[in-house]
């Protein structure tokens, strides 16, 4: 798989939605079972360097309950929860989840698609957060851990 | 107004439009005033002006007065603070999807059993 291919893309839309998309070199039935299934959920959604997911509840039906636990090993960790509110089969997820820091943030609706895109897989993630202060709050949450800024990069992502 | 708190919310706003995002895009190539974005964008000076505002309002651009004009610049504190939040949110994903590519890899029907 080349670059083109595998390139996430990362924009707002409006002002309470963030769209992620990225190609997978896998068929949609795969991706999909990668979403939904603990141990494999486990492998992959991790975040930063050195984390681990511990717990990982995650019951793929509707009105079905999602809890991520995730640590550090140092004592650190936090945790997030949500709701399955519609899944169609190895095409498309609607839950709602929520980061708890350790109070609740407002509820993320996230709708997740995934399109065959050849031999592979195409998916789209949107995010819908209730109002744009909601989403500047989600977005100044990732600012605490910091990183080094460049022009390039936003005009990359603009 | 450099050094006001930053204020992400009305950044994104600002952002959320296309004219201004092009607008930002011109901008990080240099300075220019309200007469010469207006030329490529096909848009009145009084509508750039407004777009103008929206994103000194939100801390992405300043100006300075020479004589009779007021070239405009990218705010950097404004730009680097949506682009810090950005960039980190982009990395973790994007470290993500790569470890997921790895499992996706080793779910291949021909290292996977045979169902059914």
């Amino acid at each position: 798989m080349n670059d083109t291919m595998s390139k996430m893309t990362l924009h707002t839309e409006g002002d309470t939605h963030v769209v992620v998309t990225r190609r997978f070199a896998a068929p949609p039935e795969a991706v999909y079972r990668a979403h939904t299934e603990p141990q494999l959920l486990q492998k992959w959604l991790l975040g930063p360097a050195g984390w681990t997911m511990p717990v990982c509840i995650n019951e793929a039906r509707p009105g079905g309950a999602i809890r991520y636990e995730w640590a550090n090993g140092k004592g650190g960790g936090f945790y997030l929860t949500g709701e399955y509110l519609e899944l169609e089969p190895n095409r498309r997820i609607v839950h709602v989840e929520r980061m708890h820091l350790p109070d609740p943030t407002p509820d993320n609706h996230v709708e997740t698609r995934f399109d065959a895109d050849g031999g592979g897989t195409l998916m789209t993630m949107r995010m819908t957060l209730p109002d744009a202060q909601t989403r500047a709050t989600m977005l100044a949450t990732g600012m605490e851990h910091g990183m080094e800024a460049s022009y390039a990069r936003l005009e990359e992502l603009l | 107004m450099t050094n006001r708190p930053l204020d992400l919310d009305t950044a994104f706003s600002a952002i959320a439009d296309p004219t201004r995002r092009a607008i930002l895009v011109r901008l990080a190539k240099g300075e220019a005033t309200v007469t010469e974005l207006a030329e490529p964008f096909e848009m009145s000076q009084p509508a750039v002006s407004q777009h103008l505002k929206v994103l000194e309002d939100a801390g992405l651009v300043a100006h300075r007065i020479v004589g009779t004009k007021r070239p405009r610049r990218l705010e950097k504190a404004g730009i680097q603070a949506i682009d810090l939040w950005l960039a980190n949110l982009r990395e973790s994903l994007e470290k993500n999807y790569e470890r997921l590519d790895e499992v996706l890899a080793a779910m291949k029907p021909d290292r996977k059993e045979t169902q059914r």
